[in-house]
């Protein structure tokens, strides 16, 4: 297939997802707790092409954290992933992507090591086989019992990123309940094209700490993702039964 | 001496700001002041100045010498347009071809409610991006207290130190004890668990040297001029690379059986 007839035919995949998004799509509406991981990559990733990637990470405990190790452990039985973050290679409308969600169910999806550098490898997966980068985020920030590690992610995460951006690929995050602290602060807020979830907590401080450092309420809807597009910081809040919808209109405008 | 003993002695009072550094170790200090975006902070201090003859912008936080200092500076806790104004002068040195000297000594950024409204976040991660590809030599100090993105947010650097008495982490140890074990008293442990001197991140291998702090402004002008010394050998590219490989890769022991990503399945 020459390049014109498969930009066509991309297209025309596009338009028929935009007319009938049902037939392509059928989002059981979950509230955001019983949310998987698994609903999500069914409901963004056309079927069948989501392929994981491994990467055989060791066991990270760099200040030696009492407990942290079997934290991770119990975790890690309950929920069938080894960290906070889960990322790989899909088909969005066609089109083909890197993917990577985090599980806010994994230690609210904190970053350490592992999670830094996950975020890292799936750019750099994205910079070697031209591809568009797509990130789903929710996390409550730096991994605290990784220490100053924990910080220095916001640095590695960032500067890969920029990396990829100044090389041409195309980033796209999704900003999804909860995303503040570091992660907040680093690779989350550096899409080329930045979207996020209906009433979706966005920010850097907790809303809890910003009470007791003002020492007043906060507004209603303060943080809130309708708050972060007012001030402009979202190019487009959107619903979980149009995202598919859009992520594909968005690859199609850029292919 | 004990962890805490490092942390209450960067938080010392008396403890030698930015301003004294700029009167000490250059000469010629010309302040810029604004994002150019329609704010002014004056929790991050910066400006063009000589180190020993040649222009240099330097950039630090600011806290403030008494209690209204202390106030117009906001304790040294930027808003996003203290990142955006440090980010308008790294830029403007890499347009010159001056390199960056930055000082970080800060509490962290602003939780405020206006920070937030106008993007902290977005002015954080702004920098880090933007710091990890600039063409001219970069180098930190931290000189106190070096707490969370709010500190990291001007440290993204060629070359990074710590004085002896300076600590680096990814948030205060109140808060630490705060997170970990809901009790903020627990403040001693927690910064002894951290592992947040100068000694222990020289050995986590994040930081390059650490300083001492007896005959201070001497021994920081050697370190900068030794630190330049070595830099002024590279071509920008050269520069933006060993930045973005120091950070992309401090954390690689830690990886180390995991360097060959297994991507069979792809």
């Amino acid at each position: 297939m020459n390049v014109v007839d498969e930009r066509k035919e991309k297209f025309n995949r596009y338009k028929e997802l935009r007319e009938n998004p049902e037939e392509v799509l059928a989002p059981a509406i979950k509230p955001v707790s019983e949310y998987t991981i698994q609903d999500r990559i069914e409901d963004i990733a056309d079927a069948g092409t989501f392929k994981e990637f491994h990467f055989d990470f060791p066991e990270t405990n760099p200040l030696e954290f009492e407990g942290y190790v079997e934290k991770k452990e119990e975790l890690r039985a309950e929920s069938g992933q080894h960290d906070g973050i889960i990322a790989g290679k899909c088909k969005i409308g066609g089109y083909p992507v890197v993917l990577a969600i985090m599980n806010k169910k994994f230690m609210m999806a904190s970053m350490g090591i592992e999670l830094g550098e996950t975020v890292c490898r799936s750019a750099e997966y994205a910079m070697e086989h031209k591809l568009p980068l797509i990130i789903f985020t929710a996390s409550g920030g730096a991994r605290m019992q990784e220490g100053i590690l924990s910080l220095m992610q916001m640095a590695k995460t960032s500067a890969v990123i920029e990396k990829f951006k100044s090389q041409g690929g195309l980033y796209i995050t999704v900003l999804t309940h909860p995303t503040t602290g570091g992660v907040s602060a680093s690779f989350a807020t550096l899409g080329d094209i930045t979207l996020a979830e209906p009433g979706a907590l966005i920010g850097f401080a907790g809303p809890r700490v910003i009470e007791q450092t003002i020492g007043q309420t906060l507004p209603e809807g303060f943080q809130r993702a309708e708050f972060l597009e007012e001030h402009g910081f979202v190019d487009e809040v959107v619903k979980r039964d149009d995202m598919k919808v859009t992520l594909t209109k968005i690859l199609m405008l850029h292919s | 001496m004990k962890a805490i003993d490092r942390v209450l002695a960067a938080r010392e009072k008396d403890r030698p700001k930015i301003t004294d550094y700029i009167d000490n170790v250059f000469t010629d200090f010309f302040q810029q002041k604004g994002d150019m975006l329609g704010k002014e902070d004056a929790s991050i201090y910066g400006g063009i100045a000589l180190f020993q003859g040649r222009p240099v912008t330097v950039i630090g936080h600011r806290k403030g010498n008494d209690v209204n200092e202390n106030i117009t500076c906001n304790f040294g806790m930027p808003g996003p347009e203290g990142y955006r104004k440090a980010l308008r002068l790294m830029k403007q040195a890499e347009k010159f071809g001056r390199p960056i000297i930055t000082f970080v000594d800060t509490p962290g950024a602003y939780p405020g409610l206006e920070a937030e409204a106008y993007g902290i976040s977005q002015a954080i991660s702004g920098n880090l991006a933007a710091m990890s590809s600039l063409k001219v030599p970069v180098i930190t100090i931290v000189t106190g207290e070096g707490s969370s993105g709010g500190a990291l947010g001007l440290a993204v650097a060629n070359r990074v130190y710590m004085l002896e008495n300076a600590v680096y982490s990814v948030l205060s140890p109140e808060g630490f004890a705060s997170i970990l074990w809901s009790d903020s008293s627990r403040r001693d442990e927690a910064a002894e668990a951290m592992k947040l001197t100068a000694q222990d991140l020289f050995d986590f291998g994040v930081i390059d040297g650490i300083i001492p702090e007896r005959g201070l402004y001497i021994r920081v002008s050697n370190v900068i001029a030794s630190a330049l010394k070595e830099l002024d050998e590279m071509s920008g590219e050269e520069l933006a690379q060993e930045r973005f490989e120091k950070f992309r890769s401090f954390d690689e022991g830690f990886l180390q059986t995991g360097t060959s990503a297994r991507m069979e399945n792809v």
